[in-house]
C-alpha cells in the first residue's frame, strides 16, 4: 500500500521529514512572530472575545502548559525556568503530527531519526539541569539508597536512564506510524465516511502524545533536579 | 562552566544526528538478509506468522485489562469527590498513554516480525 504525497512528485521522499520539519519550524516561527506583534500592543491585556492567533496560543501555553508544569515541578518559578525547552518540544511535536493528518503529507515525527532527535535532545537537557543545579552530587543518584548496594544501583540505574529517551522516541515513533497505517488501512476497506472517524482519532493522539512527550520531560526533569537530603 | 557544557552537549549531539542514519542502513540490510533465509521454509514463516499474530494480541489483551483498572480507580475517585475531577483526569490520562506505550513496543516487534514472513 503506497503512500501519496507531494514529496513523491518532486523525487524527494527519502528527505520527507527533513523538509517536513522544516516546514513545522518555519510556520511556527512566522506564528511565534505574529503573536509577539500582538502582544506588544497596549491593548492586548484585554483578553479578546474572538478565537485567534494569540488566543490559541495564550490558551495552549499559560492557561494549560504553565499551570500544568507548576503542578509538576512544585512552584512557578521553577516552572518558568524550563518553560522554553519544555513549552518548544510541545509546540513542534503537536504541528508535526498535525502537519500529517492534511492530506499528501507525511508527519515528520514518522519517521525514527526525527523522534529520536527530539528525545535526545531532552535527555542531555536533564542531565545537564541536574548537574547545573546539583553541582557533580547529582551522580549520586545513581549510587541508589544505600553505598553497599552501589554496584549493583548503578547497573540499574544506568540502564534505565538510557531507556528513557529510547522509550520516549519510540512510543512517539510507532503512534504516528501506527495511526497513520490504520488510517490507511481503513481508507483503503471502506472509502467514504468512516475515514473521517479515523482523521478524528489521529487528532486525539496527535495532541495526547505530544502532551506525554512534554510530561514525561518535565517528571525526568523534576526528578533530576530534586535535591537530595 | 555553563557554556562549556552546552557547547559540548551540542556537540554530541550533532555527532550522534550525523551517526544516526547509518546505523539506521545498517539494520534494514541486516533485516533484508535475514528476511531470505525465512522464506525458504514454510514452518519458518508459519512461526513468524503465529508470532506477529499472538504477540499483538496477547498485549493488546492484557493492556486492556490494565487501562480498565486505571479508569476504574479513577472513576471510583470520581465518584466519591466530584470536585476533584479535572486533578483525577491529567494523571488518568497519563496512565493510560503510559500501559499503552508497552502496546506500542509489542506493535514494533509485530510490524518487524511481519515484514519477514
Amino acid at each position: 500500500m503506497g503512500h501519496y504525497s507531494w514529496f513523491t512528485h518532486f523525487d524527494l521522499v527519502h528527505y520527507d521529514h527533513i523538509i517536513g520539519a522544516l516546514i513545522v519550524f518555519v510556520l511556527l516561527f512566522l506564528a511565534a512572530k505574529k503573536v509577539q506583534s500582538n502582544i506588544s500592543k497596549p491593548e492586548s491585556v484585554i483578553p479578546g472575545e474572538k478565537l485567534s492567533l494569540t488566543n490559541v496560543f495564550e490558551i495552549l501555553s499559560i492557561d494549560f502548559l504553565l499551570n500544568l508544569l507548576a503542578g509538576i515541578f512544585g512552584s512557578k518559578k521553577a516552572a518558568k525556568t524550563y518553560f522554553p525547552l519544555l513549552a518548544t518540544s510541545f509546540f513542534v511535536i503537536l504541528f508535526s503530527n498535525i502537519l500529517g493528518l492534511l492530506p499528501g503529507f507525511l508527519p515528520p515525527t514518522g519517521n525514527f531519526n526525527t523522534t529520536l532527535a527530539y528525545a535526545l535532545v531532552i535527555f542531555f537537557m536533564y542531565n545537564y539541569y541536574g548537574i547545573k543545579e546539583n553541582g557533580w552530587g547529582y551522580l549520586k543518584h545513581f549510587l541508589g539508597p544505600m553505598i553497599y548496594l552501589a554496584p549493583l544501583m548503578i547497573v540499574i540505574e544506568v540502564i534505565s536512564h538510557l531507556v528513557r529517551p529510547l522509550s520516549l522516541s519510540l512510543r512517539l515513533f510507532w503512534n504516528m506510524t501506527g495511526d497513520h497505517l490504520v488510517l490507511g488501512i481503513f481508507t483503503d476497506l471502506t472509502h467514504i465516511i468512516i475515514p473521517v472517524l479515523f482523521i478524528g482519532l489521529g487528532l486525539f493522539v496527535s495532541f495526547l502524545q505530544a502532551f506525554i512527550f512534554t510530561i514525561l520531560s518535565s517528571i525526568y526533569i523534576s526528578l533530576s533536579i530534586a535535591h537530595e537530603h | 562552566m555553563n557554556k562549556l557544557f552546552a557547547f559540548m552537549s551540542v556537540m554530541v549531539l550533532a555527532v550522534l544526528a550525523m551517526i544516526a542514519p547509518e546505523v539506521f542502513a545498517e539494520g534494514g540490510e541486516a533485516v533484508a538478509g535475514a528476511g531470505q533465509a525465512a522464506s525458504d521454509g514454510g514452518l519458518g514463516k508459519m512461526g513468524l506468522a503465529i508470532g506477529a499474530g499472538l504477540g499483538i494480541g496477547m498485549a493488546a489483551g492484557i493492556a486492556g485489562i490494565g487501562q480498565g483498572l486505571a479508569t476504574a480507580g479513577a472513576l471510583n475517585g470520581i465518584a466519591r469527590n466530584p470536585g476533584a475531577a479535572s486533578k483525577i483526569q491529567t494523571p488518568m490520562i497519563i496512565g493510560l498513554a503510559l500501559i499503552e506505550s508497552l502496546v506500542i513496543y509489542a506493535l514494533a516487534i509485530t510490524f518487524l516480525l511481519q515484514a519477514k514472513i
